[in-house]
């Protein structure tokens, strides 16, 4: 996992709530067999019509608007649990993704794969959208080690909240498992000393 | 203070807390399909890890089998390509597999719960958002992403914060013609997709009681689609019954000993929630969903809502343009073109038979193309031992091999796009039955309804017909 420090950069306007993961990525794609290549397919069906024609109005075909910070509407990643979702966004080259809320299992999946879901209050987010609508090229600052998320452009500084654990772990580029496989003994001592009736 | 359901469940799980308020929640049973399994055996291969507890773990392929021609290889290459890395994986691996072509072959939360592997007390995973549906029994199941399948197949436990707890109570009777599907759309309805988000749902009250284990898979199923993290209901003697002579359910003196335990997991009286809702079962009617998501659904014979609580005029119109439906109008009655019956929510042989019964001896109409998909080989032996399949096939419906079918766009069972589709699965996600389809979702007796018809129908009109 590629670790994760500070960000400032532009960002990409999606100002739709409940964005599901079928949307994210189309269960079609989910046929191969390895993490890489679904950028490309990210957003397919709102990207691209059935034969293939970019639609000229979805934001990610418009030139103004680029940036490795995806800004969405309310319950972003709702949905199927597909991971395929997080690797499309990473692969597609965002690190950041700003909403007021996001479904828990997208949430987690992003964060396993170097991905900061950063949560801002509802006002704030409809701050965002309005900045960017005004100007695209409208900066904005991710500080993790300090939890700070900067709008360049109103000078608007606000904080936000993650795990200590998983902010350790984003910092580093490390993931779950390394963590999990030092606990070895506590597991097997856990799984010899409780009652266990699942596999009587 | 008393512990729900929930807690005594997670805290019996709990291998050790870490700084920052993460535990290590111990996983009792992990079950993987082709999809999100390929990429998690690659971890283990990359960092050199063998499967930490074979026993635990039980593989089958559903979302991209083929529901026809079951015994000829998979026709589509990449299907066909992901199918074949599963059974090589669970050989390198040695983890058991229920391929096709296995008596016990058929979609992963189908095949748990009539196997026995399923069962109150346990903690459950699967790379599968609908995994919630195994809470049916008193089990924390929950959903899981790719990297954290190889979690568990490393070290058998995940690294996870405590969700927090709501209870949703349905009290009285259901009138006829709704059954649990109503009762869980009609719930998404009111909460939103969003609704449940950071929460484990326990559902209780008479309603629910009453329910056969059937009708609390489909409740608990579609836990996700509110945005909980995972539903359950208390385990009592229904779910005993249930398990009861399972393939791999206890036996004998474990039976006993693992009853004795599960009795003690209900909800204690005094225990809290954070967060509680109550409805009224006599005020559910049977539900359709007008958009796409399904937070947007209304009983059969309400209109089409301009903007909620829940739903933005901005959101239902967007939704409106996908479907072609226009908000503040009804849509009973509108043609349709597709039935599916199936998927995790309603494809077992309860949904079956309560579709059969339904039928009777009418016809599908010429207009609409209906098929029935039973969850598992081992649903769909049932139903042609009891002639339901030579039922349905004479009304003109078409009975397919088990799998997750037109559930979702991935393999051949798609619905064509612009086509309306009255669909017993959990998802009308734009494109979700198939790029540009118009899912409607209902309950097995509404979709067997509409596909007498042709149209949206309130099912409770076909129940009031002399037979
Ligand atoms: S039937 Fe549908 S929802 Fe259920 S596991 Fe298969 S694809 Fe997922």
């Amino acid at each position: 996992m590629t670790p994760f420090t500070t960000l400032s950069t532009t960002a990409v306007p999606l100002p739709i709530e409940d964005v599901d993961t079928d949307q994210i990525i189309p269960a079609r794609f989910l046929k191969a067999v390895t993490r890489d290549g679904f950028g490309e397919n990210l957003f397919r069906d709102w990207r691209f019509d059935k034969d293939g024609q970019m639609k000229e109005d979805f934001v990610l075909n418009n030139p103004l608007y680029r940036g490795e910070i995806l800004v969405a509407g309310a319950n972003f990643g709702c949905g199927s649990s597909r991971e395929h979702a997080a690797w499309a966004i990473g692969d597609y080259g965002f690190r950041v993704v700003v909403s007021s809320y996001f479904a828990d299992i997208f949430r987690g999946n992003a964060l396993n794969n170097g991905i900061l879901p950063l949560v801002v209050s509802p006002t704030l987010l409809d701050e965002i959208f309005k900045t960017i609508e005004a100007d695209p090229q409208a900066r904005f600052t991710v500080n993790l080690e300090a939890q700070t998320f900067k709008n360049e452009t109103t000078g608007t500084v606000s904080t936000f909240d993650i795990d200590s654990y998983k902010k350790t772990c984003l910092i580093n580029g490390y993931d779950d498992i390394d963590y999990l496989l030092s606990q070895r003994e506590l597991i097997e001592k856990f799984e010899q000393e409780r009652q266990d009736f699942s596999l009587v | 203070m008393g512990k729900t359901l929930f807690d005594k469940v997670w805290d019996a799980h709990v291998v050790t807390e870490i700084p920052g308020g993460n535990q290590v929640l111990y996983i009792d049973r992990h079950l993987i399909h082709e999809v999100t399994s390929p990429q998690a055996f690659n971890g283990l291969r990359r960092r050199e890890l063998p499967l930490l507890r074979k026993d635990r773990i039980v593989a089958t392929a559903d979302h991209n089998v083929p529901t026809k021609d079951q015994d000829k290889p998979i026709s589509e290459p990449l299907s066909a390509k992901q199918v074949r890395m599963l059974t090589e994986n669970c050989a390198e691996f040695d983890v058991p597999l229920y391929g096709l072509g296995h008596p016990y072959q058929g979609i992963v939360h189908v095949i748990g719960p009539e196997l026995g592997i399923t069962r109150p007390g346990i903690t459950m995973v699967c790379g599968d958002s609908h995994t919630s549906t195994h809470g049916a029994f008193g089990a924390v199941a929950f959903g899981i992403g790719t990297s954290q399948v190889e979690q568990v197949m490393a070290t058998q436990c995940l690294l996870l914060t405590k969700p927090k707890k709501m209870r949703i109570n349905v009290e009285g009777d259901l009138s006829p013609g709704v059954t649990a599907k109503d009762i869980i759309l009609y719930v998404i309805s009111k909460l939103g997709t969003g609704g449940g988000t950071g929460y484990f749902v326990e559902y209780a009250g008479s309603a629910i009681r009453a329910l056969s284990m059937e009708g609390r898979m489909t409740i608990c199923n579609m836990s996700i689609e509110m945005g909980a993290r995972g539903g359950l209901i208390a385990p009592d003697q229904t779910t005993f019954d249930y398990l009861a002579g399972r393939e791999f359910s206890p036996q004998g003196k474990d039976w006993e000993a693992a009853v004795a335990y599960w009795k003690t997991l209900p909800t204690d009286p005094d225990a809290n929630f954070d967060v509680e809702h109550t409805y009224r079962a006599e005020e559910i009617t049977p539900m359709v969903t007008y958009g796409t998501n399904p937070g947007m659904g209304m009983g059969v014979r309400e209109s089409i809502p301009v903007s909620s609580d829940i739903h933005g005029a901005a959101g239902i119109a967007k939704a409106m343009k996908y479907m072609d439906l226009e908000a503040g109008k009804p849509i009973h009655e509108l043609a349709i073109d597709y039935v599916f019956i199936g998927s995790c929510t309603n494809s077992r042989i309860e949904d079956l038979r309560a579709v059969v019964d339904l039928v009777g001896d009418k016809q599908v109409a010429p207009s609409v193309t209906a098929i029935v998909v039973p969850g598992s080989q081992q649903v769909a032996k049932q139903a042609i031992a009891e002639g339901l399949d030579q039922k349905l096939i004479a009304a003109g419906f078409e009975f397919r091999g088990a799998g997750c079918s037109a559930c979702l766009g991935m393999n051949e069972d798609k619905v064509p796009a612009g086509k309306y589709c009255v669909s017993t699965s959990n998802r009308n996600f734009e494109g979700r039955q198939g790029p540009g389809a118009r899912t409607i979702l209902a309950s097995p007796l509404t979709a067997a309804a509409a596909a007498i018809t042709g149209k949206v129908t309130d099912v409770r009109d076909l129940l009031l017909q002399p037979a």
